[in-house]
């Protein structure tokens, strides 16, 4: 996995509450059994529209997503967050994620950060009042500010996600230490419940 | 005194960090062609081997066509489609499964579908699959949510899922339905009071009389909709109906291992005074027969009632997502449901594809003809299996009859991934679970309803309240 651990970056504002993954990445572009080239699906019905965020000049090579609430609902497809990569973002600022986009986020160094709604409200005022608006995202210090250090937002993560995102670690290999205590768990389950084997 | 959540949970942990990521052992893998490649192409480059290969269950059902089935895979048209088909059949080939069910097989079908139906889902069991409706497992007492494809990678190479302890939540649903109410309406009923992220962070349990009065097929639906609550996770204790439902099942254990595992399952329910942090409550006597109007399973109202007006909405970011889904879907505020005519139905999908679905539907349509506004009507069994038991049953003559298409097993036009997909406009009637933008094809519009709603609607052209068909 591609570490996360600062991050600088022109931030798109995507007002929209519920964004559900058919959104993010539509059915059509899911016929693919390699991980990447997805971009290209990413918001694609919306970006149909000249008007939609994305298509305006001044949001060009941004790297961190501004929403509104229940980010990433519906559908588990993790083509969601690889689109959102592959189009060149790494870090998506929400008051609330759904779950299922929230873990597959983490599992490919692409960081959701959680702040409060009136923090996000205000992000959104900074991007419409500031052509070209950025901030430094630091996952070590667990922060989202401008680029002028202004004002700073302070955001939680679980340790073990962060341990993990921060040194870009293989979540399976880190399993995989604990194969011996797998090993005991199942030969147990095994005696006390044959029938689930 | 714990929860069916909690006893599910406590009896697979292995590991726990400090911090509370867990390590939580699977039972039951269920995989299919649109999640799983990127997973099997994982472990191929890291030289890994799948963990437990009997622990997996695969067949095709997300693109696959539901006609053409005699051209056997030249019926898949779709090239992208195909290969991933194909990719899934050489994966099982290389790497094994305890029993795999390709396209065309007799018993393939939707993964929600056919894992009950063929005893491989069991109480108590932790499943998970690369597929948010996984939540329907949950009906017999299963651990059961949606992963993504990491996670696939990973419970294959590990057979353990890392997360963390989800909250509870009861939803209690007391009384008896209304004739023409069914699990269906039950389900959508929750989501509009809960809203979609309603159940974020929560495993729900359901529970309460009308729970208890359904069948498992009812049980199902209802927790395949957590998910549209925002629960990864929806679960039912076990009870005579789910004992019955699973006796002699292909998977299920026989003899002296059924009594054994019998009189385990029959402790996987909450203990009397466990504690919830959240608990709703409805009356099922005032569940009506439910519609979809917007983009969001929320966004539903009973069909006696009319599409709300968002002028009336306080909240500006909900009220912007109102007008927005009004555009999207064509219509006004205050236009009655019973209006709003529709130009496809659709019945199927891992929600309602059921044998107890599509007699539900039959019934509905039987001596009748599809309205002549309506283009198509097209019922999509669940499995091999349930298509075969409604022949025998005369339901594919009734449907057929009525000017509906009978097709082939598999997730159709649920998502669209197959040929069967809304034109940009078309209105459809579906017993799905989602109406998302584009859910069913580019520009479709989808209204969420029962078996029964979508039956009427296709002989009506229109919605109809089915309790007073």
């Amino acid at each position: 996995m591609v570490k996360f651990t600062v991050l600088n970056g022109v931030v798109v504002p995507l007002d929209r509450a519920n964004v559900d993954t058919d959104q993010i990445i539509p059915k059509q572009y899911l016929a693919s059994i390699k991980r990447t080239g997805f971009g290209e699906g990413l918001f694609a019905e919306w970006r149909k529209d000249r008007e939609f965020v994305l298509n305006q000049p001044r949001f060009k090579g941004a790297t961190i997503l501004l929403a509104r609430k229940n980010f990433g609902c519906g559908s588990s497809r993790e083509h969601a967050p690889w689109a959102l990569m592959d189009y060149g973002f790494r870090c998506v600022i929400a008051p609330s994620f759904a779950d299922i986009f929230f873990t597959n986020s983490f599992k490919n160094g692409f960081l959701p950060v959680v702040l409060r709604e009136d923090e996000v409200d205000r992000l959104f005022h900074e991007c419409a009042a500031f052509p070209g608006f950025r901030v430094v995202v630091d996952l070590d210090k667990q922060t989202v500010a401008p680029t002028d250090g202004s004002f700073a937002m302070r955001f939680e993560i679980d340790p073990f996600r962060k341990y993990c995102l921060l040194n870009g670690l293989d979540e399976i290999g880190l399993t995989l230490r604990h194969a011996d205590k797998i090993r005991a768990f199942e030969t147990q389950r095994k005696a006390q419940h044959p029938w689930y084997f | 005194m714990r929860t069916l959540y909690d006893k599910l949970w406590d009896s697979h942990v292995v590991h726990v960090e400090d911090d509370g990521t867990a390590l939580l052992y699977i039972d039951r893998h269920l995989v299919h062609e649109v999640t799983s490649a990127q997973a099997y192409e994982g472990l191929r480059n890291a030289g890994r081997k799948p963990w437990r290969v009997d622990s997996v269950v695969a067949t095709a059902d997300h693109n696959t066509p539901t006609t053409n089935w005699d051209e056997g895979l030249e019926g898949v048209r779709d090239k992208f489609a195909r290969l991933q088909i194909e990719t899934l059949d050489a994966n099982m080939k290389e790497f094994g499964a305890k029993v795999y069910f390709p396209y065309l097989d007799k018993r393939q079908g939707i993964v929600h579908v056919i894992g009950p139906e063929q005893g491989a889902t069991l109480p108590g069991m932790t499943v998970v699959c690369g597929d948010s409706h996984t939540s329907t497992h949950g009906a017999f007492a299963c651990l059961a949510h949606g992963i993504g494809t990491s996670e696939v990678e990973h419970v294959l190479a590990t057979q353990c899922l890392v997360t963390r302890k989800m909250k509870n939540m009861r939803v209690n649903v007391e009384g008896q339905l209304a004739r023409g109410v069914t699990p269906k309406d039950v389900v959508l009923a929750i989501i509009g009071r809960i809203g979609i992220a309603g159940g974020t962070g929560y495993a729900i349990e359901y529970a309460g009389s009308a729970i208890r009065a359904m069948s498992m097929e009812g049980r199902m639906t209802v927790c395949n909709m957590s998910i549209e609550a925002g629960a990864r996770a929806g679960m039912v204790g076990v009870d005579d109906t789910t004992i019955e439902y699973l006796k002699g099942r292909r998977f299920a254990p026989q003899g002296a291992e059924w009594e054994r595992a019998v009189a385990y399952w029959r402790t996987l329910k909450s203990d009397p005074d466990a504690k919830f942090e959240r608990e709703v409550t409805l009356d099922a006597r005032e569940i009506r027969p439910h519609v979809t109007w917007g983009t969001s399973p929320e966004m539903v109202v009973p069909v006696d009632d009319a599409v709300p007006d968002p002028d009336k909405e306080k909240d500006s970011v909900r009220r912007e997502g109102m007008e927005r889904a009004l555009q999207y879907m064509g219509l006004k505020p205050r236009t009655p449901i019973t209006d709003i005519r529709i130009d496809k139905v659709f019945i199927g999908s891992c929600t309602n594809s059921r044998i107890e679905d599509l007699r539900a539907a039959a019934s509905v349509v039987r001596g009748r003809r599809k309205a002549s506004n309506v283009k198509v009507a097209m019922v999509v069994p669940g499995s091999g299996l349930v298509k075969e038991q409604a022949e025998r049953e005369g339901l594919d003559r009734i449907f057929r009859d009525a000017g509906f298409e009978w097709r082939e097993p598999g997730c159709s036009m649920c998502l669209g991934m197959n040929p069967d997909r809304l034109d940009p406009g078309e209105r459809c009637a579906s017993t799905s679970n989602r109406n998302f933008e584009g859910r069913q094809g580019a520009g479709g519009r989808t209204h969420l309803v029962s078996p029964v709603m979508a039956a009427a609607a296709a002989i009506a052209g229109h919605f109809v309240d089915i309790r007073k068909w």
